[in-house]
């Protein structure tokens, strides 16, 4: 298995993706520029957390029109592998229109960083095969703009089509107001396309997927992943 | 030479965390009759075009695609000759 991590100027979670990569995808991996124009030869794509481009002017917005994004859209449209975006990850790719919906600032206006819980909402995907519906796991984020808005009719498709995967939730899994750190609508933390094989999360995945770290529910994922494509 | 001045603001119904705070802070100095406030952001763009239509329709491309996301934002702007 072969996986790559894109960098953008200003991506500070590749090395961190690079590591779970290959730990816990055991993947071949390696970094790939965002100049790059190709990504046909891997498995998974990840596209890392960070500031590309300092966020200037939105989250992801100038990321997007990197030349390696080309080869990202035509590489989940020809479905030749899994691809995985975590944080600033999320935010490009909902700038590059690979997952609807955008992420705007956090509701109370604070830079957050600390483990929330996430409610596992669909486990028929190839992120999330190896989790029991409804467990609970307990992953770090760290972001300004994770509040997740869309409007009326999009949320509605993505409830019905079960493309909601995480929802941010109390200890015992339960969803509301109280377990939603950043105002995110229905408490959504992580969704996926409609053909499955594109994920943004806000979490941080890969830095719980290593008991050296601290935690492994991360892991979850990523083996999910890695059993996917073993298949 | 045109300069064109484009204002980003949000959409209708979109949760402004920032204009909402602004608010909270006006009303705790005790001015009066604030009501709704909300944040936007304005770019100054000079632009090189044949023709006031033609730099126009620059911009307007410009927005759709790089400097308002419609998801969240909508966009006007203002254009003058230089």
């Amino acid at each position: 298995m072969k996986a790559g991590v894109i960098v953008f100027p200003g991506s500070n979670c590749d090395w961190d993706c690079y590591h779970t990569a290959k730990t816990s995808l055991r993947a071949k991996t390696e970094f790939v520029w965002h100049e790059d124009e190709s990504l046909n030869s891997f498995d998974v794509v990840i596209v890392p957390g960070g500031f590309s481009y300092g966020d200037y002017l939105r989250s992801g917005a100038i990321a997007r029109f990197s030349p390696v994004m080309n080869a990202l859209v035509d590489y989940v449209n020809k479905d030749k592998g899994l691809v995985i975006g975590i944080c600033n990850g999320f935010q490009i790719l909902t700038e590059a229109g690979l997952l609807p919906g955008a992420l705007q600032k956090n509701k109370h206006l604070k830079f957050l960083c600390k483990n929330v819980r996430l409610r596992v909402e669909n486990t028929k995907t190839p992120f999330t095969n190896k989790c029991q519906s409804g467990q609970v796991l307990e992953i770090p984020i760290a972001h300004f703009d994770g509040n997740y808005t869309a409007d009326k009719e999009t949320i509605e498709k993505l409830n019905k089509n079960k493309q909601v995967i995480f929802r941010y939730c109390s200890k015992t899994g339960s969803v509301s107001s109280s377990s939603n750190p950043n105002g995110s609508i229905e408490n959504i933390a992580g969704i996926c396309n409609e053909a499955r094989n594109v994920l943004g999360m806000m979490p941080h995945p890969e830095r719980v997927a290593d008991p050296v770290l601290g935690g492994e529910d991360g892991e979850y994922i990523f083996s999910s992943m890695a059993g996917y494509l073993k298949k | 030479m045109y300069l064109v001045r484009v204002f980003v603001r949000h959409k209708k119904g979109i949760l402004d965390p920032q204009g909402k705070t602004i608010k909270d802070a006006l009303h705790a100095m005790k001015y009066k009759g604030v009501g709704e406030v909300k944040i936007g952001k304005l770019i100054d763009i000079k632009i090189e075009a044949k023709s006031i239509e033609d730099a126009r329709s620059m911009v307007n491309e410009m927005c759709k695609k790089l400097l308002a996301n419609p998801v969240i934002e909508q966009y006007t702007f203002e254009i003058e000759e230089i």
